[in-house]
């Protein structure tokens, strides 16, 4: 499409991003007139505010913690390149490629996915989930009227659950061995499928 | 009648004339009755659960029809076709339109169009052709019954009603999209059928039918449907419009949405185009831009009124079915009546089969069976059915026999389906979670992840439709919102968001939760076993079993929104998208003028931009208060005591507690609450700020205590361990501010402060 073509001439380093994220031109240019849209203020940055636009997000019990997830290591902007690569995480996989172990890690491998979600919970970034940064996250997730002690209860016996070194915090190795097999695979399908 | 006292021309001191008063009087105590018996429904739970309120509706409608016959009395013949289209279908319809989730409707218009105009007309068509063909058989006794009569008593019951089933619907959490197709399907075919009805009663009256009437009908069809959309779009754009001024005369602003929409409702009446179309439009568009300009109060006040209206509609529908049913003289024909029942559910199903089948490659999320099977079986019959062929013209000669066989269909199809759906969507639905004692850390994860993903989908917004909303965004954005709306600004949706969901009524959610459960004794225990000495739990079977109860009750669902929009008979609840935005919110500004109460305003003297401060802003002025300098004393009114006392002083403040908060100097309250957690009652005047001189606070200690300390615990429990946590804080709003300037309550740009990690 010619227009596809023109838009992607505008990206910078489109190439080098296409091939580290995976993502075919038209999803790029599909994300390029999304970020566009978002970026109200034509200033080639998204701010958090920006992202305060999308209603739905805006309903999410964690979506102020997604948002924060594309802005990490303090700062408070994110450019085109940062934010086509964090998507790119939950780009859907092409399953059939032999993968080359030479290669590093598909950008939207189980992995990838995993570690977006363990920095959803860890926002101190200290490798660990803590128990309190569960409980945080717990209550967020759950209606009002579950009680204190309720949310304590459940928070413990996760980490009992996955807690293999007794130090009663999640390390990024022990939610790895979560079994989220069936999780990851239909959501994977539905991104795909928009 | 008056008392016999013919003779004298005396001044009767006592008389009674029941005949003036009696067809109103009627109808109130019918209402009234019905108004009971619904209050009777929900006083036992269990009841509504399992049985669809149209069933009780009848129900009741039947033993009053009893006691009727017993006494020998009719029911008032107040059910005339004026009456229904004129005064009694607007509101229900209204209703429909008002209340319909527009994001969803318009991402599956084409399905649910698809459903519901050919779906209608496919069931019509079919079951009026099939039922044509049984009247041949002599034996039945029906053959005077010629195609068009056929066609017009098909039509008639195609009109589905799925009211019962979106409540079931919504409980199961069935997807999306097979809840705005089932609810806009009830919508729209009734439109389809009201056409139809109008169409065949006109063509029943021809004693022939000639090909080019059929193509003047389908002509007729678009013209009808299209015209009905274009006249409601002119009334809601004339009402949004009006909407723009009427800053003055806030008391009758819901005055306005009624009457612009019942004009466009008689107007299209007038011209024989579509009414139904027509109010739905006006509905639709007004909605979206009226809420803008309006009040929050006449908001809610237009709301309770459409809802209010509809359920005396509806009642008044139901309870004459109820009655007619056992008072009429039927005409009962087991032939045509068990053909009937037949053909309808066969046209339905194979309809919903073929249509699936074409419109599956169309769509991003195609039906599968299971959806299928709840589609067809959501085609319940209602209160249109009834009124329409109970409405019928006399000259019909077999009358009687359509209003038995639809009064049939109707409760076959409100009692038989309705109570059996809850349950076949259970089993059909069943989750296969592994009861695995061990998967509690499964289900959180997961549930995390679930969202997290549809987090990121909706950061990519819809791929494929989002073209043509966008660009309809931009006109709108850049042109008729211009128009149509005051005071425009462009404002962020999360204010939008929270200006529809009237944040004031974020109070009542805390009532629930600090009045009904365990909180006070849970958090005195809480504040007991706090440390990191604690001895590890173990967990048995029985507490994992609750737990993953608590869990599958209790977390969230994936975007909650659509399905808050559920049922005719209640107001679409929107509690928990409230509880979540509550929650979620970092900063949100909030105008000086309307606060009231306790406004806290943190100021850090060292790095202001850090803090989450409730700056209050003025209509435009937001920047924030750099150092020092706290803003002009907040013209604090207290919000009626009357309302909730307790509620109205409530401050509730969301912090950011950072290291840096805490530690810098000049900041009042998160001292205050880091120090004295366990402060009773007169944290009100203490956390005043110096310049809020003229606030009074008429606390009462338990309320506030209880809910500030729930509040506290829960957020600042965290608060130690971590350097970061967001608590939510914020200042209560006057209940029944009005003040003219800014009508809606306080939100203004929320500003996002990143949170940001700084080191301990």
């Amino acid at each position: 499409m010619g227009s596809t073509n023109s838009t992607l001439s505008k990206i910078p380093n489109v190439e080098e991003l296409m091939r580290e994220t995976g993502f075919s031109p038209a999803h790029i240019v599909r994300l390029y007139d999304r970020f566009e849209s978002l970026d109200k203020e034509k200033t080639g940055h998204l701010r958090p505010e920006d992202f305060g636009a999308i209603n739905r997000l805006a309903m999410n019990p964690i979506g102020d913690r997604i948002i924060g997830a594309f802005f990490s290591s303090g700062q408070d902007t994110v450019d085109f390149h940062s934010f086509v690569r964090i998507l790119a995480h939950f780009r859907p996989a092409e399953n059939n490629r032999p993968r080359d172990p030479s290669l590093p890690e598909p950008v939207n491998s189980r992995i990838s996915k995993l570690k977006f979600a363990f920095q959803l919970y860890d926002l101190d970034k200290d490798g660990k989930i803590s128990r309190a940064e569960l409980l945080q996250v717990l209550r967020s997730m759950m209606e009002m009227q579950v009680t204190e002690e309720q949310l304590e209860s459940i928070a413990d016996r996760t980490i009992q659950e996955a807690d293999l070194d007794r130090d009663d915090a999640i390390s990024f190795e022990e939610f790895r061995k979560v079994p989220l097999g069936d999780t990851l695979t239909l959501t994977q399908q539905r991104v795909a499928s928009k | 009648f008056a008392f016999p006292n013919a003779e004298k021309s005396d001044l009767p001191v006592f008389a009674m004339n029941y005949s003036r008063i009696q067809v109103p009087f009627e109808i109130t105590l019918w209402v009234l009755l019905a108004s009971f018996a619904k209050i009777g429904f929900h006083i036992y739970h269990k009841v509504t659960f399992w049985v669809p309120e149209s069933c009780l509706l009848i129900s009741i409608g039947l033993m009053v029809g009893a006691i009727m016959h017993a006494v020998h009395e009719e029911p008032p013949s107040v059910l005339s076709y004026n009456i229904f289209f004129l005064y009694i279908l607007p509101p229900m319809v209204l209703d429909s339109g008002y209340f319909m989730p527009t994001r969803p409707f318009f991402e599956n218009i084409g399905t649910v169009l698809w459903f519901a105009v050919v779906g209608t007309l496919w069931n019509s068509i079919g079951v009026g052709m099939s039922l044509y063909g049984v009247c041949q058989i002599g034996a039945l006794e029906v053959q005077d019954i010629n195609l068009q009569e056929n066609l017009l008593f098909a039509s008639i019951i195609s009109a589905v009603d799925p009211v019962a089933v979106l409540n079931v619907f919504e409980d199961v959490s069935v997807n999306e999209q097979l809840y705005i197709v089932v609810f806009g399907e009830s919508l729209f075919s009734d439109a389809v059928t009201v056409v139809l009805y109008n169409m065949f009663t006109f063509v029943a009256e021809m004693p022939v039918v000639e090909t080019v009437d059929v193509f003047l009908g389908v002509a007729k069809f678009f013209v009808v449907g299209l015209g009905g959309l274009a006249f409601g779009l002119v009334f809601g754009f004339v009402a949004s419009f009006t909407t723009r001024f009427t800053s003055n005369v806030r008391e009758i602003e819901p005055l306005f949405i009624f009457m612009y929409s019942y004009l466009a409702y008689l107007v299209a009446e007038l011209f024989n185009i579509s009414s139904i179309m027509a109010i739905v439009t006006c509905a639709l568009t007004m909605k979206y831009y009226v809420e803008e300009n309006v009040t929050q109060r006449s908001c809610t006040t237009i709301r309770h009124v459409v809802k209010m209206l509809s359920s005396i509609s509806e009642t008044l529908i139901f309870f004459f079915l109820g009655v007619v049913t056992i008072t009429t003289e039927h005409e009962w024909n087991w032939g045509y009546i068990l053909f009937t029942l037949l053909f309808a559910f066969l046209w339905r199903g194979l309809g919903i089969l073929v249509l699936t089948q074409i419109i599956n490659p169309f769509r991003t999320i195609p039906f599968n069976f299971k959806d299928q099977f709840m589609l067809g079986y959501s085609g319940l019959r209602g209160a249109v059915t009834f009124a329409l062929v109970f409405t019928l013209p006399d000259h019909i000669v077999r009358k009687k026999l359509f209003v038995t066989a639809t009064i049939c269909i109707i409760l076959f199809t409100v009692f038989i389906q309705g109570i059996s759906i809850r349950p076949l969507v259970e089993f059909i639905n069943v989750r296969r979670t592994n009861r695995n004692l061990d998967t509690i850390n499964v289900e959180v994860h997961s549930r995390l992840m679930e969202h997290a993903i549809a987090g990121i989908e909706d950061i990519c917004g819809q791929w494929g439709h989002y073209y043509w909303k966008d660009k309809f965004m931009k006109f709108n954005n850049q042109i008729l919102r211009k128009i149509l709306i005051k005071d425009n600004q462009a404002e962020s949706s999360i204010v939008a968001l929270y200006k529809k969901l009237e944040l004031q009524n974020a109070m009542e959610i805390l009532d629930t939760v600090s009045e009904g459960t365990s909180t006070a004794p849970s958090v005195i225990s809480l504040r007991k076993e706090k440390g990191p000495g604690k001895p590890k739990r173990k967990f048995v079977a029985a507490d994992l079993r609750k737990m993953h109860d608590i869990l599958s009750k209790n977390m969230y669902k994936i975007r909650q929104q659509t399905t808050e929009y559920t049922t005719k008979h209640s107001l679409p609840n929107d509690s928990h998208t409230k509880e979540i935005l509550i929650r979620r919110h970092g900063t949100i500004r909030r105008s000086l003028r309307e606060l009231c109460v306790c406004v806290c305003v943190y100021h850090s003297e060292s790095k202001t931009k850090l803090t989450t401060s409730l700056f209050l802003s003025d209509n435009g002025e937001d920047e924030t208060l750099s150092g020092g300098g706290y803003p002009s004393a907040p013209r604090s009114r207290i919000g009626q005591p009357s309302r909730s006392s307790s509620r109205v002083s409530l401050p509730l403040r969301r912090l950011d507690t950072l290291t840096e908060v805490s530690s810098s100097a000049g900041v009042d309250l998160v001292d205050e609450r880091s120090g004295g957690r366990g402060r009773a009652g007169g944290r009100g005047k203490s956390r005043l700020n110096s310049s809020s001189s003229d606030s009074r606070v008429p606390a009462p200690p338990c309320h506030f205590d209880s809910s500030e300390v729930f509040h506290g615990n829960r957020d600042s429990m965290p608060e130690q361990e971590e350097p970061l946590s967001l608590s939510v804080t914020w200042a209560e709003e006057p209940s029944d501010h009005d003040d003219s300037s800014t009508q809606n309550p306080l939100l203004r740009r929320p500003r996002w402060n990143p949170v940001k990690p700084k080191n301990p």
